[in-house]
């Protein structure tokens, strides 16, 4: 082999490690012992006032998963039919050679841009990134598509900056309002933590899903909304606010553009119409809304992550951050506060690797920046990519790259989406797991664990600016590579090395860091190094930085209006449902990352089974009594499952919690256990929200049909 | 009794099991026993989890110790300098006295090595001055260690208020 990459760990036997989590991807900064080149103990990294020692359960099981031998060991290449799980165990030259060819052939045939990858975002993106701009494609793709894509673009087209370019200030809020974000389950260790402690300093919260979470047991006003009906309810919360002026006046005067326009959108969405759709009394949202704006502007409405829900998603997450502005709870302690590049507060910025690379002037294939003016071509739409897949339109891709990245349980309707990818001349998965689409590739390249590899730097814009280090800590356990190297591989067997031409990880690292100030020790030692001490808040009459072509908060977005969409549509409610049907709606446990833990030996205990919520009066009618087995039908799909009838869903929902019901059978703790939603989200990739991309998740409906009484 | 209190606020537990995770992992536990539980207890007449209450489970470290009477071959022993009652291993014959005599589950089977384990609130950690496995990781510090009788604040003042001296509160 061509480095000695597997012994950069440092020889620091029974010390702490300062690293990153990776068994999800909130990557929260954590410390390591090492014995004897084994990992024995995590905690969250104490150097981190506001991580402290903590860790969820997906980050105490990160041994269990090192441990664990159910995973890929060393590169394989398919033999048989896609799926067929006849693999030939290959040397890394072999794999790369081999997927290097198809590569070529693909780029002398259609040119660069017919690669696409996939990934999960975040913060390294840098490097799938720089690969595909050194290939010459545009057809970079996150995840998004099946998560906060709508919350971003609709971030965009207010604020001119994404999801991310605003922090919530929640340990210092007095009242925080949650659309269907499980902020306690669906977790961030940091954000549970700063959300208790507004809560023991006296913080208030709403919490509004058709469904009993835990952090509904939080929350002070829990709404069990009718489902898919939250853009109606953050309607009557603006005519409200309007109607009795409740607004922070100077804060609007100066920022918001187009008030006019927004007070026409909400003319007749009173209370009481709302109370209609949503089942929400008109009182209590009147309510809600005097006590809210007595707290304002140390409020925080959240525009949600998980926002693939309805095709008016989008508008929820937009009309959220409306009422944000309109309370002035921008930039400001409690609020939303733009985040601050390293350079913004006197620091220096890291350098990408991607900056070395030309531009790629090809356009997206799903469109986005440029047919779909609203969609950030940054980030992409992939469901799209599978209708070019189907129709070859707007021109071909050969090859498609799903790296850490499992589309086919993340995304709606596994069955079409593998039918989609028969078309690719080329399919690879990089993965520390056999995820559903691993098994269907053509090649699996097996990545180190985040244990066992160092990865690019992290530089986090935020209130406080931060750099950040995945350090490797031990030896990989396999034939497995970080993917800087199986990256820098890929383009060096391409003729394209000099686009990432760097040695070892020390080296990329040195790149990055030029100007900025840090030292690679500095990292390595304490994890974390901050630029300031203390947040920075911008001058809030003169110095907020909305990316908007106005410079302000718009109402109307130009993007939307080339889109042909409109910013302030009318509620639009979901189809109603046929007698005997509801709406399959889907969450999270905070044992499970979706479908990525869910092999792992000591969380695959803990969640054993995703019976189906059903509400008592649905059951009854159905009769179906708690425990009895069911098959719940979906178009011409049937899947077996049992009841769990409970009070805590609304009764035109049903609900299955996400990442059971795997078929990989490697995964032997997980595969045949319990449903996969999104298998009984048929149709599901054209169902999505035209103006923010997201897919329509929720507007899948399902009969449930008993079948056998439970056993006792 | 230990010396020591394992408190657990019920009002800040978010049911995550990190304490579980992290218990089984230091020491090195397989699928099957959990030294420390969250339950989850609800009220017989509701079918809404919002109506769920978390437990936290350890072993209490009993003064008369069932388990530690039963154990035929004296694998389980009591720590003279803080009372905490652990199972010497190498003397565990697996005969699983311990797990018929212990009123809440503490002693459990361990399928692996064909014994019995139970919480020891990880003696070595103590040794070395820091807190138990569950206690350092617990994501929102719901669980909390101390000596016996320095109680924590949350639990002072509730004392203290119950017996009517709010006065009392620092």
């Amino acid at each position: 082999m061509t480095t000695n990459i597997t012994d950069d760990a440092q020889e620091m036997d029974g010390q702490l490690i300062p690293t990153m989590c990776g068994m999800c991807a909130v990557r929260c900064p954590i410390e390591v012992q090492v014995r004897d080149g084994k990992p024995v103990w995590l905690q969250g990294n104490t150097n981190v006032v506001a991580m402290g020692s903590s860790l969820c359960p997906k980050g105490a099981a990160g041994i269990s998963f090192e441990q664990d031998d159910e995973r890929p060991q060393q590169p394989m290449i398919r033999i048989g039919p896609r799926g067929s799980g006849q693999w030939r165990k290959v040397s890394w030259d072999e794999a790369l050679d081999y997927i290097v060819e198809r590569l070529n052939k693909i780029r002398k045939k259609c040119g660069g841009r017919a690669i696409a990858l996939s990934d999960r975002g975040g913060p390294f993106i840098d490097l799938t990134k720089s690969f595909l701009k050194a290939l010459g494609s545009p057809n970079y793709f996150d995840h998004d598509c099946s998560c906060g894509g709508n919350a971003h673009n609709a971030s965009l087209s207010i604020f001119g900056v994404g999801r991310l370019g605003m922090a919530y200030d929640i340990a210092n809020t007095k009242h925080i309002i949650l659309y269907g974000r499980n902020i306690v389950e669906s977790l961030q260790v940091m954000e549970v933590r700063a959300f208790m402690a507004a809560l023991d300093a006296g913080a208030k919260c709403t919490y509004i899903d058709p469904r009993s979470t835990i952090t509904a047991k939080y929350a002070r006003r829990f709404w069990r909304i009718r489902p898919g009906a939250d853009y109606a309810l953050n309607q009557a919360i603006i005519h409200e606010i309007l109607a009795n002026k409740l607004y922070d006046k100077a804060f609007v005067d100066r920022w918001i553009e187009g008030l006019e326009s927004l007070e026409q959108s909400v003319k007749t969405t009173t209370p009481e119409w709302a109370e209609k759709e949503t089942g929400i009394p008109a009182q209590e949202i009147r309510d809600f809304v005097q006590e809210v704006a007595k707290d304002a502007p140390h409020v925080i409405f959240h525009p949600g992550w998980m926002t693939a829900r309805h095709s008016q998603s989008f508008h929820v997450s937009r009309s959220t951050l409306i009422i944000n502005a309109l309370f002035g709870a921008i930039e400001v302690p409690g609020g939303l506060i733009f985040v601050k590049s390293p350079a913004d507060v006197g620091g220096g910025n890291m350098k990408h690797l991607a900056d070395a690379i030309p531009a790629v002037n090809e356009p997206r294939v799903d469109g986005a920046g440029s047919e779909h003016p609203q969609w950030d071509e940054e980030i992409g739409i992939l469901h799209r990519l599978y209708e070019t897949l189907r129709t070859g339109k707007p021109y071909k891709i050969g090859a498609y790259i799903a790296y850490r990245h499992d589309p086919l349980s993340g995304l709606s309707d596994p069955e079409a989406q593998k039918k989609a990818m028969e078309s690719l001349d080329l399919l690879v998965s990089i993965d520390v797991n056999y995820s559903e689409t691993a098994w269907q590739a053509d090649v699996i390249l097996p990545e180190a664990t985040y244990l066992e590899r160092s990865n690019i730097l992290v530089q986090i814009p935020a209130p406080a600016p931060f750099f950040m280090i995945r350090q490797q800590v031990m030896k990989p356990r396999f034939d497995s590579r970080p993917a800087w190297w199986i990256f820098r591989e890929l383009l060096r067997r391409m003729d394209l090395g000099q686009y990432m031409d760097f040695e070892d990880i020390e080296d990329i690292w040195r790149y990055q860091l030029q100007g900025t100030g840090v030292k690679i020790e500095e990292l390595r030692k304490k994890g974390i190094v901050t630029v300031t001490d203390k947040p920075t808040l911008l001058d809030r009459d003169n110095g907020l930085r909305f990316g908007t072509a106005s410079g302000k908060i718009e109402i109307i977005s130009p993007n939307l209006m080339k889109a042909g969409l409109e910013s302030l549509p009318a509620y639009r409610p979901l189809e109603p449902l046929p007698d005997g049907q509801f709406r399959l709606i889907f969450g999270k446990v905070a044992q499970l990352n979706h479908a990525q833990s869910t092999n792992n030996p000591l969380l695959a205990e803990r969640v054993t089974d995703n019976p189906l919520w059903i509400h008592p009066e649905a059951a009854k009618k159905l009769g179906i009594a708690n425990g009895d087995e069911i098959q719940i039908h979906s178009a011409d799909q049937k899947v077996s499952s049992h009841a769990f009838v409970t009070e805590g869903i609304h009764p035109e929902a049903v609900y299955l919690l996400h990442g059971l019901g795997r078929t990989v059978k490697p995964q032997t703790r997980a595969c045949n256990r319990g449903v996969a939603d999104q298998r009984l989200q048929l149709g599901g990739l054209d169902r999505f929200d035209p103006a923010g991309g997201g897919l329509a998740m929720i507007e899948t409906v399902v009969s449930i049909e008993k079948t056998k009484e439970k056993t006792v | 009794m230990s010396k020591y209190y394992l408190s657990h606020n019920p009002e800040r537990c978010v049911a995550c099991e990190a304490c579980e995770v992290q218990c089984k992992t230091h020491h090195d536990l397989s699928p099957g026993p959990n030294l420390c539980q969250i339950q989850r207890i609800e009220p017989e007449d509701s079918t809404d989890p919002l109506n769920q209450g978390f437990v936290f489970m350890p072993c209490f470290h009993c003064e008369e110790a069932a388990c530690l009477h039963v154990c035929p071959t004296g694998a389980i022993r009591r720590r003279e300098k803080d009372g905490i009652v652990y199972i010497e291993s190498a003397l565990c014959i697996g005969c699983k006295s311990c797990i018929t005599a212990c009123a809440w589950g503490a002693c459990q089977w361990d399928p692996e090595t064909k014994k019995a384990v139970k919480c020891d609130y990880c003696m070595d950690r103590l040794d070395e001055g820091l807190k138990p496995s569950c206690v350092t990781v617990c994501l929102t510090s719901c669980l909390d260690f101390v000596p016996a009788d320095q109680l924590p604040e949350r639990l002072s003042k509730h004392i203290n208020q119950a017996a009517g001296h709010p006065e009392v509160v620092k």
